[in-house]
């Protein structure tokens, strides 16, 4: 029997296509904001499954009437990519999902991702009208729910391929190499390659997805989603050679001299960990975040040992640095190890000041994370070589500082020590070296970020950059944002290039 | 084991479907061409990996994994031709994944292969290397030997086994060195003692080096850079500790050199021996030996279980 006929849903293009009686907005705000059905807290906090389950259909509707439909839309002011927001909401309100999707997909290449991991409370949430009286609208969930439906339904009733593949144009014979397979090179490189031109992406490690698939984790975003925006990718004509370190297997003047690709896009992101300078911080145990996540998600770490060979840590205590994305998915990463009996978050500042994003915080809460805000570790303690506990000293908050926050300062006096095994460290990362080392004339700043204009240009001709390697650790949907600009800017030069 | 390769029957074992070996991205496919089973548990692998071979310099390195849920280790590039698009490999079978390596037949394919990594080793004209090679350190002296050899300075290779049958590549260094030294732990062949008793008496007899480079075991490179220390000769050594990414993401490779923290998958492999912090290196190589040892538990009994299987089907 056919695979596909088993696996897909059934194709049901418009299943709730109808006409509804048009409501007041006073009516509108009157309806509450869905809550999103997630896995029980206790239950999810020792399974690797995703934590929120997504809206239903009747849900989605349901949440999408809530939309005042803004001619002048604030929330898409808010969104770094400027998704036509009221648009897509429209069509979900009135059960046209397909209709949805388009109107997402216009301007987002990964709904279903940027669905589940955009601080929406910071971008388009936040600007929403109605926030100021009630709720605002879940623009987030009704992302999410509209790309899951999309995958669940193709679009163009082709068999087992999910998506609608549009019609490429002819080639432009043009030869394009993407550095970084994270999500600012897999923008630049779908847009480029729906303009025709045959597109490489080199990527350093064995899989395609830069933090997407080696920093967040299973639970918060399913890697079967990323596998499935590449493999579109790989439809569209692109080309993805992994195992590939731009700068040792190659350098950029090979590529472009030697090897004829007539421009570089480079998005290699924030890929070099920071630590903290402690005493201690060699010790058996003392893991960084990077080392900590991709052990576990990219090696597949947490089927150790039977399905996987790559060893995690194996501890009962264990203590994340950090306050950030980061520090929320190592932390609840580490929850969710068979072994691991108890997690704190240590975080120098306060609550509010925390920039991962709200609803893993509060996920975290749930789960049982003790958090331990206003506090520092001073240094990591050991016997023969191991870890076994953290000396921390307790901080208040003073005057501002340059970032406008309000700056900890240590309690003298304050310390106290938890037991620990294993400490993952989460102040951030800085940008990776390799490239610009050996690439002659490329302006970096003093941290090493490349130094790049609005479309992503920098100071060597043919080359563009962009993500987190141009502005430092920040978003996916801004790195998006970076790829989609210098795609643009690529296909103008290339195309006017002359032989 | 008979005619299933190790890779396929962990395959098998964990109910996977076969295909575990294929890369899924790209059409790179990194083929074993040849493999030898050379003394003590180390083998010759010769791989088809064009990409690394047109750019390998001495003293980098590749990572490698053999199949999808496999981990990712770092072996030396012991040799390379360009125009055949091959990399050469001394590996020495120690625990799970270099095992399973063991296990594996010309005509397999490793799932991946990524280099050239780390800073090549530095090779400066007019100096007189002394070079000393244990186990696997052998095929890694190898390749900077040569291209000191090839800018015309004097090569001096010192090289040890326990006993006359597992002495390495000793030919292969003989065609690049001025002078080969040997030194067995039972004294079978050349010197009684190790590669170190050799080095401390040229050292005695003021023989003439300009550098020494020690590649091995770390208590051994250890020794070298304390024996050294006191005649002021410069020393380099590669260190060894637990790499993953191989390219300066993870930390996991850390070490300290001159006070300095450095990543010695980017910042090195090769570093001033007089400046190491050895003692860091040997506890940070162990930091996961209690899962090394309960990974090799595991596959020693898929082994035996898949023994007893064959046995079972005659
Ligand atoms: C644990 C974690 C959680 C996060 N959570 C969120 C979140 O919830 N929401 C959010 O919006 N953002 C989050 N972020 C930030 C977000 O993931 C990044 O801002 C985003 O991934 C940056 O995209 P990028 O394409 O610039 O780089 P990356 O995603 O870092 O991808 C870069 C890719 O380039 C490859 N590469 C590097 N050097 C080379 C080279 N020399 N040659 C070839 N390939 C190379 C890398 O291997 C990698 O695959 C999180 C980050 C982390 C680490
Ligand atoms: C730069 C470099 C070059 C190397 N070159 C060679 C070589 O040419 N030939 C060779 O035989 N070996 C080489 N090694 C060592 C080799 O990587 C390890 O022997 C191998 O990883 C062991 O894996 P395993 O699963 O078989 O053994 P395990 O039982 O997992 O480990 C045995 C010991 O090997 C070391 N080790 C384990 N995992 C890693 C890892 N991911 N990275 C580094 N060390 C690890 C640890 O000290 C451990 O205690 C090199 C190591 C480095 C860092
Ligand atoms: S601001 Fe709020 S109410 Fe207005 S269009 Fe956007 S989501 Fe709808
Ligand atoms: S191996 Fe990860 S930084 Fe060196």
């Amino acid at each position: 029997m056919n695979n596909d006929t088993q696996t897909s849903p059934p194709r049901t293009d418009e299943p709730m296509a109808q006409i509804k009686p048009k409501l007041s907005n006073k009516e509108r705000m009157k309806i509450p904001r869905h809550p999103m059905p997630e896995q029980n807290p206790l239950e999810r906090a020792r399974n690797f499954f995703e934590v929120p389950l997504g809206y239903t259909p009747e849900m989605a509707m349901e949440e999408a009437e809530r939309c005042l439909l803004c001619k002048k839309a604030k929330c898409v002011e808010g969104c770094p990519v400027n998704v036509q927001i009221p648009d897509f909401i429209e069509h979900v309100a009135a059960g046209n999902f397909s209709l949805a999707a388009q109107a997402l997909k216009q301007m987002n290449a990964l709904p279903a991702v940027c669905g589940r991991v955009c601080p929406q409370e910071d971008q388009c949430e936040s600007l929403c009208v109605i926030g100021a009286k009630v709720e605002p609208v879940a623009v987030g969930r009704l992302e999410r729910f509209v790309a899951d439906w999309e995958r669940a339904n193709p679009a163009n009733g082709g068999t087992g391929s999910k998506v609608k593949i549009p019609e490429l144009p002819p080639p432009t014979g043009k030869k394009v190499a993407i550095i970084g397979a994270g999500p600012a090179g897999l923008t630049c490189a779908g847009d480029l390659a729906k303009r025709g031109h045959a597109v490489t992406i080199f990527e350093a490690l064995h899989k395609p997805g830069g933090v997407l698939v080696y920093g967040i984790p299973e639970f918060r975003l399913p890697k079967q989603i990323v596998e499935a925006e590449v493999q579109y990718l790989e439809k569209l004509g692109v080309q993805i050679k992994c195992d590939f370190v731009v700068g040792m297997t190659r350098t950029i003047d090979e590529l472009m001299n030697e090897d004829g690709y007539d421009a570089v896009f480079i998005g290699t992101g924030a890929g070099l960990p920071y630590f903290m300078g402690l005493p201690g911080e060699n010790l058996n145990g003392v893991y960084s975040a990077n080392e900590f996540l991709t052990r576990v998600n990219l090696m597949k770490g947490f089927e150790f040992p039977n399905h996987a060979d790559t060893p995690v840590p194996m501890a009962k205590h264990v203590v994340v640095v950090g306050g950030g994305n980061t520090a929320m998915d190592a932390a609840r990463t580490a929850l969710r190890l068979p072994w691991t009996e108890k997690v704190y978050i240590v975080y120098r500042r306060s609550h509010v000041e925390m920039p991962a994003r709200k609803e893993e915080i509060h996920h975290g809460e749930q789960e049982g994370i003790e958090f331990l805000l206003l506090t520092n570790p001073t240094r990591f303690l050991g016997k023969d070589g191991w870890l076994n506990g953290v000396e921390c000293q307790k901080m208040e908050l003073g005057e501002p500082d340059a970032s406008g926050r309000r700056k900890p300062v240590a309690i003298p006096g304050s310390e106290f020590t938890l037991e620990a095994e294993a400490v993952i460290i989460a102040v951030g990362n800085g940008s990776n070296p390799l490239i610009n080392k050996t690439t002659p004339g490329l302006s970096v700043t003093k941290y090493g970020n490349i130094i790049a204009d609005e479309s992503g240009k920098t100071s060597r001709e043919g080359v563009w950059a962009g993500g987190d390697i141009v502005i430092g650790a920040a978003t996916v949907i801004k790195a998006m944002g970076a790829g989609k600009s210098a795609a643009k800017a690529i296909d103008e030069f290339v195309t006017g290039k002359k032989q | 084991m008979s005619a299933l390769s190790a890779i396929q029957l962990l395959a098998h074992k964990l109910e996977r479907e076969g295909q575990t070996n294929i890369t899924s991205y790209g059409d790179s496919v990194f083929r074993i061409l040849e493999k030898n089973d050379l003394a003590a548990k180390v083998f010759r692998y010769v791989i088809e990996a064009p990409d690394v071979a047109k750019k390998a310099k001495a003293g980098q390195f590749v990572i490698l994994r053999l199949y999808n849920d496999g981990e990712r280790i770092p072996i030396t590039l012991a040799d390379w031709n360009v125009a055949k698009g091959t990399i050469t490999l001394y590996v020495q079978a120690i625990g799970k994944t270099t095992i399973m390596m063991s296990m594996m037949k010309a005509g397999d394919a490793l799932a991946d292969v990524v280099g050239p990594l780390g800073i090549p080793s530095h090779v400066e004209k007019g100096k007189t290397l002394v070079a000393l090679g244990g186990g696997f350190g052998i095929a890694a002296i190898h390749p900077i030997v040569r291209a000191h050899k090839l800018i015309g300075n004097k090569t001096i290779s010192i090289i040890g086994a326990r006993t006359k049958e597992l002495m390495l590549m000793e030919n292969e260094m003989r065609a690049i060195s001025d002078d080969v030294r040997i030194a067995t732990d039972d004294g079978s062949y050349g010197t009684k003692g190790f590669v170190t008793t050799v080095l401390k008496s040229m050292l005695e007899n003021r023989e003439l080096m300009d550098v020494v480079l020690a590649i091995g075991p770390v208590v051994m490179m250890k020794a070298v850079a304390d024996l050294t220390r006191s005649y002021g000769v410069q020393t380099l050594v590669s260190l060894n500790p637990i790499m993953m990414d191989g390219t300066g993401m993870c930390g996991a490779c850390r070490v300290v050199v001159g006070d300095k923290l450095q990543f010695a998958c980017v910042d090195g492999p090769e570093f001033d021996a007089h400046k190491v912090d050895f003692e860091l290196l040997v506890a940070r190589q162990k930091m996961y030996s209690p899962q090394e040892k309960i990974s090799m538990e595991l596959f020693n009994k898929i082994c035996e279980a898949q023994e007893h299987r064959e046995t079972a089907a005659w």
